[in-house]
């Protein structure tokens, strides 16, 4: 299980493109905003948490179809399927590849990108936090659209399709959670949500992607 | 293979055949039967509802004659629920059973859901315009059904996407599953976003449930109308899905047989 | 036609809207089925056709 880990990991980082492709898309979306909505700073700063969020889940969603895609692709997914792993395992190991390769790189980058857009003091722990609480649920939610759509020629866009409304629970909950403590509001509530949501998907994802794989892999 | 062992072996694709063939054969023959009846109760209480609704209703206290618009609203909107809800049982069915016209069931009620979900998103909106003064508003209600709109629009992504159709049945149906948690989970968590603005602005029918008699019982028809509606274009669309299923089966073996 | 009043736009397009969609989808249905069945017909006419030979 750790074998597969590093195996994964070590392929993510040589590959390239999932670990700076990731963060530079991020820092891309970032600099847009302003160039979209103006560079007054107490409306960047009002929709600084909401604009991360969403950065750092299309961030996500890049490298989503690397998950399972060149496994399959050269077979050996067929082989981790009749591995001693179960494929619950598999694809579990495999998302928390992906987390440390792409969502990792965002929680931290998101405090430093904070300060492009003028958020507030608070905002960079708590947007630390909720990115760190959320982006897993991110992974899981990603790894099980990749299963889905893993047999598929072209199937980023169809990926996207599917997974993004997937998100939307993460997204309201952790904006939610990171503008609260920053207008000094109590944000215990989506908190919760918001880990109970990750918790969940990973306890609970893995059984459906690994289903969708199997029967992918027929 | 030895002899018995064959023997039972094509008694038993034999037998498969059939059932390959069974369900839908019994399928088609019964909605078959059935449609002309349908078509004809759907035609004859969708529109008593809907012209009861339309000329037969007074004006309300607080909406004026808009009030009407609950009877395009409302049936809609409860059919757009209802249809997703029969997509996640036909696709469990289809899952667990493995009853073909299940799944081709599922696939046809998408684009009914789809379409039903639409208008209750247009004529909320529509609905709430003259109140609001915008085109659209960002309500718990009609956020939810947008999002309803995005998941109904994957489901049918996914089906066209992938040629096998067993697959594409599967998958679909483990993506309805899926989906209806994450679509419930949206719900409280839309609700959740929005509940800092527009307290009482809500779209939503609270103030009408002591809606009297007068407005009630043609809801109530044209609500019966639609679930009609519902069911006749869910039996002539699983009814096309499974001569496409057969023709697609019988290509396959054309071309084999060709090769 | 009946006193609509100021929300006879809101009334009018919210109905029309769906009698139009809900038309759409009856039409589209319509088709797609005509032409399933044509092919389901065509096809199996051409496989007793191609049994009747054997």
């Amino acid at each position: 299980m750790i074998a597969l880990a590093l195996r994964d990991l070590r392929l993510a980082i040589r590959a390239g493109g999932g670990f700076g492709l990731g963060l530079a898309f991020f820092l891309i979306v970032v600099t847009l905003v302003p160039f979209g909505v103006g560079p007054e700073s107490d409306i960047l700063a009002r929709i600084a948490p909401g604009i991360l969020w969403v950065g750092a889940l299309l961030a996500c969603l890049l490298s989503l179809d690397r998950i399972f895609q060149l496994d399959f692709e050269d077979g050996s997914l067929d082989l981790l399927a009749t591995a001693p792993l179960p494929m619950e395992g598999t694809v579990a190991v495999k998302a928390l590849a992906h987390w440390v390769t792409t969502g990792l790189p965002l929680v931290l980058a998101a405090p430093v990108l904070g300060v492009l857009l003028h958020l507030p003091a608070p905002g960079h722990l708590w947007m630390f936090i909720t990115l760190l609480l959320g982006t897993p649920a991110l992974s899981m939610i990603g790894a099980f659209g990749a299963a889905l759509t893993v047999g598929l020629k072209r199937g980023g866009l169809l990926l996207s399709l599917l997974v993004l409304p997937l998100y939307v629970p993460t997204l309201i909950f952790g904006a939610e959670a990171a503008t609260r403590a920053i207008d000094g509001f109590d944000n215990t509530g989506p908190l919760m949500m918001l880990a109970g949501i990750t918790l969940a998907s990973i306890a609970l994802l893995p059984f459906a992607a690994a289903a969708a794989l199997r029967i992918n892999l027929r | 293979m030895s002899a018995p062992n064959q023997r039972t072996r094509q008694a038993r694709d034999k037998i498969n055949w059939i059932w390959e063939w069974a369900n839908p054969v019994k399928f088609m023959w019964f909605s078959g039967l059935v449609l002309p009846w349908l078509i004809g109760a759907t035609v004859l209480v969708m529109g008593a509802g809907l012209v009861w609704g339309f000329f037969f209703t007074p004006e309300a206290v607080n909406f004026g004659s808009s009030v009407k618009i609950i009877y395009v609203h409302v049936p809609s909107a409860f059919m757009a629920i209802s249809a997703w809800f029969m997509m996640v049982v036909a696709s469990v069915i289809w899952l667990i059973r493995r009853h073909h016209v299940s799944a081709l069931a599922a696939k046809a009620a998408a684009p009914v859901g789809t379409v039903f979900t639409l208008i209750a998103l247009v004529t909320g909106a529509l609905w709430g315009q003259p109140m609001w003064g915008t085109w659209w508003a960002w309500d718990p209600r009609l956020t939810s059904f947008l999002i309803l709109f995005l998941f109904y629009l994957g489901y049918m992504a996914l089906w066209a996407a992938i040629e096998n159709p067993d697959t594409a049945a599967d998958l679909t149906a483990v993506l309805a599953v899926v989906g209806s948690v994450f679509a419930i989970l949206s719900r409280y968590a839309v609700n959740f976003w929005n509940q800092g603005l527009h307290q009482g602005a809500s779209l939503s029918l609270d103030a009408e449930e002591n809606v009297a008699d007068v407005y009630w019982l043609p809801l109530v028809v044209a609500m019966g109308g639609f679930m009609l509606f519902f069911v006749t274009m869910i039996f002539i669309r699983t009814r096309a899905e499974i001569r496409l299923r057969r023709v697609h089966a019988l290509e396959l073996r054309e071309r084999m047989a060709d090769a | 036609m009946l006193e609509l009043g100021k929300y006879s736009g809101a009334i009018l397009g919210s109905w029309g809207i769906t009698l139009g969609l809900l038309g759409f989808l009856v039409v589209l249905t319509w088709v797609q089925a005509r032409s399933a069945k044509r092919k389901h017909d065509e096809i199996e006419a051409r496989r007793k056709a191609g049994e009747g030979t054997k």
